[in-house]
Order: C-alpha cells, then sequence, then structure tokens
C-alpha cells in the first residue's frame, strides 16, 4: 500500500474534474480548449480508478482505465473532425459564434 | 477457459452479426464508390433484420456472456427487437432525403449499423466498463451522423454542440462509475447488488460515496435520455441534423438509453430504491412540464418534436420512479409505442417538400387535408397518438406508467402527468388544426419514395390496430419485465 492516503487521490481527481468541467463552461474563447477540458476530465476519473484499484487491490479498476485512454483517443478523434468541418463552414471555431440555433 | 469464452458468445449472436455486418459494408461501400448509399442501405437494412430476428429467437433465460460483463435476458431481447426495428425504419426512411440533399455516402448506413449495435451492447450491459463501453459506441456514430451533413452550417454546428455536451456527459457519467466502483469494490452488476448484503440476507444502507457515484451516474444517462435537466442540446440537434438523422435520434437510441437507466436503476441499485427514486422523480416532473410548456412555442415542427420527445421521456421516468415491476412493464410499453409514433410522425415530416426542397415550419402544413388528405389523415392520427387521446396506441402508453404510479403510492405524479398531457394536447392539436381548417398554402412535391411511405402506412396502422391485438406487446412487455426482477 502507497504511503499517500487514498483521500490525497480522489481530492486531487475531484479538482482535475471540477476544473475539466469549470473549462467546459467559463470558456468563451475557443472550442479546442472545450476539447482539452474534455480530457481533463477523462483523466482525472482515470486517477480516480487507478487509486480505487490499488486501494481495493482489485484489478477491475486498472483495466477500466485503459479502456477509457482508448476510447478517449477515439473521442478526441471526433471531436477534431466535427470542429474541423464546422470550421471550413463557419471560418472560426470561437465558442460565441456557435449560436445560429437558440436553444 | 478457452472453451468457456466460446460457448460465451451465444448470447452476443445479434451483436456479432452487426459487427461483422458493419466491416463487410464499410468494405462493400468503399468499393462501390458511385452508389454506395443504394447499394448498402438495403443490405444494412436486412442485417438489422436479421439481428432483431435472432434477439426473437435467442432463449430467454439470462444467460452472461463474456465473463459476466454481458447478459442476454427477456428484457433484453424485448429492447432488441423493437430498437433495431425502429433502427431499420429509420434507415429505409433516408435515402431519397439523402439523394435530394445530395449527401448520397454510404458511410451513413455503415455508421448507423455501428450506432445500431452500441445499443444493442447498451441493453445488455451487465457490468460498468461494458456499460461505458456500450455507451461510447452508440455515442460517437452519433455525433459524426449529427454532422453528416458536412456543407451546411446547421449540421455541423448541431454536430458540434452534440459532441461537447455528450462527451460532457459521459465524462461525468464515467466520473460516477468511478465512485461506484470504489465504495462498492467491483464492477459488475451482481456484484454491487451484493456489495452490503449481511451474512444473514440483510441489505445494509449505501454509503455516501457510492450515492454520490450513482447521482453522477442518473445525470449522465439522463443526458442520453434528453431529460431536464440535461435537455438543452436535443432542439438545436434535432433542428439542425438532416431530417433522417433526427429521426433515427428520437427513436432508437432514446429507447436504449431507457433501457439502460431501467437496468442500472433496477438491478444494481433496485434494493436502494430510495437512493434514486426522488431524483427519478425530479426528473420526471420536470421533463414533463418543459415538453409541455417550451413545446408551446415553437414553429418548426422538428423542434417541436424534441421537446415532446423531453416530455414523452419523462412520462416513462413515470413509470421507473414506481420502482417496481409493474414500472418497467409500463416502461417497456411507454417505449414501444413511443418509437412507433415518433418514427411515423418524422417519416410524414419527410413528404414536407417544395420544388425538390425540404420544409420544416409548421405554417407549410396547411390545408394539408384538403390537398392530400392521406397524407394529412396520417399525420392527424399521429398527432392524436401522441397527444395520448384514446383509442389510439399513445393513449395505453400513458395508461400502463400511470396506473404503475399510482399502484406505487404517487397518485400525485401520475395527476401531474395528466395535467401535462392536456397542457401538451394543445401543441398537438394546433398541428392538426392547421392542416384541416388553415387557408390552403402551396401543395408539397407529389411521388413519394417507397421507403418514407412504407413507414408512415406502417406506422399508422399500428398506432390505430394497438386497441385491437395489444396481446403481442403487452405479453412480450410482461416476460421482459419479469426477467428484470430476477
Amino acid at each position: 500500500m502507497s504511503a499517500i492516503p487514498l483521500g490525497h487521490y480522489l481530492t486531487l481527481a475531484a479538482v482535475v474534474f471540477t476544473i475539466g468541467i469549470f473549462g467546459i463552461f467559463l470558456n468563451r474563447k475557443n472550442v479546442i480548449v472545450i476539447l482539452m477540458s474534455i480530457e481533463l476530465i477523462l483523466l482525472a476519473i482515470n486517477i480516480n480508478l487507478v487509486a480505487f484499484s490499488s486501494y481495493l487491490a482489485d484489478l477491475a479498476g486498472q483495466v477500466f482505465a485503459l479502456f477509457v485512454l482508448t476510447v478517449a483517443a477515439a473521442e478526441a478523434a471526433i471531436g477534431l473532425a466535427i470542429v474541423v468541418v464546422y470550421f471550413r463552414n463557419r471560418g472560426s471555431i470561437a465558442v460565441e459564434d456557435i449560436n445560429l440555433m437558440k436553444g | 477457459m478457452i472453451p468457456e469464452f466460446v460457448f460465451d458468445l451465444t448470447p452476443a449472436l445479434p451483436e456479432i452479426i452487426l459487427a461483422g455486418a458493419g466491416l463487410v459494408l464499410l468494405v462493400l461501400g468503399a468499393m462501390r464508390e458511385e452508389d454506395g448509399l443504394k447499394t448498402v442501405t438495403p443490405l444494412a437494412v436486412v442485417a438489422l433484420l436479421v439481428a432483431a430476428l435472432l434477439a426473437l429467437t435467442l432463449d430467454r433465460q439470462p444467460q452472461t456472456g463474456f465473463f459476466g460483463h454481458f447478459v442476454f435476458d427477456g428484457f433484453a431481447g424485448f429492447l432488441k427487437v423493437i430498437m433495431l426495428a425502429g433502427a431499420a425504419g429509420s434507415l429505409l426512411v433516408a435515402t431519397s432525403y439523402m439523394r435530394e440533399e445530395r449527401v448520397e455516402r454510404f458511410e451513413y448506413a455503415v455508421l448507423l449499423v455501428f450506432a445500431s449495435l452500441g445499443m444493442c451492447m447498451m441493453v445488455s450491459a451487465n457490468s460498468l466498463i461494458a456499460l461505458y463501453m456500450a455507451l461510447e459506441l452508440h455515442s460517437l456514430p452519433l455525433y459524426v451522423m449529427a454532422a453528416f451533413h458536412r456543407d451546411n452550417l446547421r449540421s455541423t454546428e448541431a454536430g458540434l454542440k452534440y459532441f461537447v455536451l455528450g462527451a460532457l456527459a459521459s465524462g461525468m457519467l464515467l466520473y460516477g462509475c468511478s465512485l461506484v466502483y470504489g465504495f462498492t469494490g467491483t464492477v459488475s452488476f451482481e456484484g454491487i447488488a451484493a456489495a452490503f448484503h449481511g451474512t444473514d440476507g440483510t441489505v445494509g444502507s449505501l454509503p455516501v460515496g457510492a450515492v454520490t457515484g450513482l447521482v453522477f451516474v442518473i445525470a449522465g444517462l439522463a443526458f442520453k435520455l434528453a431529460a431536464v435537466p440535461f435537455h438543452m442540446w436535443t432542439p438545436d440537434v434535432y433542428e439542425g441534423s438532416p431530417t433522417p438523422v433526427a429521426t433515427f435520434f428520437a427513436a432508437a437510441p432514446k429507447v436504449a438509453a431507457v433501457g439502460l437507466f431501467v437496468r442500472v436503476l433496477m438491478q444494481p441499485f433496485g434494493e436502494w430504491v430510495d437512493a434514486w427514486q426522488q431524483v427519478v422523480i425530479l426528473i420526471a416532473v420536470a421533463s414533463m412540464l418543459l415538453g409541455a410548456f417550451a413545446a408551446i412555442g415553437q414553429t418548426n415542427i422538428k423542434r417541436l418534436m424534441a421537446y415532446s420527445g423531453i416530455g414523452h421521456v419523462g412520462y416513462a421516468l413515470v413509470g421507473l420512479s414506481a420502482g417496481t415491476e409493474k414500472g418497467a412493464y409500463g416502461v417497456l410499453i411507454y417505449m414501444a409505442i413511443y418509437l412507433v409514433m415518433t418514427l411515423g410522425t418524422f417519416s410524414c415530416i419527410l413528404f414536407m417538400r417544395r420544388q425538390g426542397r425540404y420544409v420544416e415550419e409548421i405554417a407549410d402544413l396547411a390545408g394539408l387535408g384538403r390537398r392530400q388528405p392521406l397524407l394529412a389523415a396520417a399525420f392527424g392520427v399521429l398527432m392524436f397518438s401522441l397527444a395520448g387521446i384514446p383509442p389510439l396506441a399513445g393513449f395505453f402508453g400513458k395508461l400502463y406508467v400511470f396506473l404503475a404510479a399510482v399502484d406505487a403510492g404517487l397518485t400525485w405524479l401520475a395527476v401531474v402527468g395528466v395535467l401535462t398531457s392536456v397542457v401538451g394536447a394543445f401543441y398537438y392539436l394546433r398541428v392538426v388544426k392547421v392542416i384541416y381548417f388553415d387557408e390552403p398554402a402551396e401543395a408539397f412535391d407529389g411521388g413519394a419514395d417507397p421507403g418514407v411511405a412504407g413507414v408512415a402506412a406502417v406506422t399508422t396502422v399500428m398506432n390505430l390496430l394497438f386497441v385491437v391485438v395489444p396481446g403481442p406487446l403487452l405479453a412480450a412487455a410482461a416476460t421482459a419485465a419479469a426477467a428484470l426482477m430476477r
């Protein structure tokens, strides 16, 4: 068992997760920053999963973390592709320009 | 170990068929560059229907596969059959639209097959890992499909919004999964259900960490359901994405999300109804209210259908709030009927075409009753059914969920549901009024695509005939709900 107690890992993960959420909502400039925030959220979850896995001495959490990493890569690829087609049509990826439809 | 794994594959036969078909169709479409969609679509429809048939005929005894991560039972079988049939229907209505809007690319059918594969995995997920992987397998093709009209600003904007909010929801769901895993020590649904059982069979209380995780999971899934307060993407995505894509979004994925939601709450967390009942009631009431009131001011029929869909998810969750087998039974019937109604309404919307351009305003329907009486009648039947007016199918869907709520002592919730459906009836009936009593506008183009006409006709007849032959659906839903309470 590691010297650092579980609570510290969970706090770190919660902080990183919250930064990611706020990065999506408070950011008014650039869609790329939103993609970075999404990655931050997924990495916070990985910290959580690996910390729990080590604490519980159960491998499932680490397997889960590997799956999350894989899916995060696919998700980033699709996100960037959509940003590229959007940029071709709009000529901008500023968040305040994504306003054609009000919902 | 290896022979056991081979035997494990039987319950996943529909999924294996879909995965194989998706890969083969991808290669086939790439080889037939010119008429890709025309070649691939019929084959994809056949693959979806074959998978549905397999799901219908597989043994309904609960069987797990992939070392317990995957389960096939009556519940999964029921949902797979209706989802795959709905997916096949929404693919049939797509071809003519894609041709006329010049986005005739074979990838559409392939993406739809992969999304359907993800949906089937969702309702069969039996562990947190399978849940997450299935949800992403179903979401990623949907993001691309929303942006499918890639030279159209509205479509790409819809795709971008859907992607950002969808990824955020997946993040919340996953954070919830990590907490549930940490506090229960297992990812399997059976393990979670048994995690706090005492040696004498008593059920312990859920620790705060696991409850927090459960709330995050509910929030993530509520987004996929388009339930309030995570509904804000729905109207924009439905309006912006091509109409066949909105058809698909409104039909099959919503059923899959409801199925997964019901399974997660009733199986691993079935012993702790108190922990989630209030949250589900809150989501249900808010969705019903928003669906009823926000739709009133809409002029675009796709936005109207988006708000209508939000309201319908609220009604389905009324059944789930009961937390009983009868509630799950009501939800299953509701979703099957909802799927048929939505598919029918959207295929009617695909008839709205003037000089080769698709129009989407409610005002464009003016006087349809005098110009195209058959289409107007179909529209009318579907609107009455969506409003829940007897003897059409939509009424019975609401009846069963409200009965379940009353039986569980939630009479006030059923009363709220009835009141909001009265408000909702206003905007459905307004569409009927525009069709039959307004001054006729210019006629729609004739010569409808046989796929669109066929789906519209079949779904309308199903709505009319449910009152005559309700037996098969009710019996299937009853066995499916019983399988959930194993």
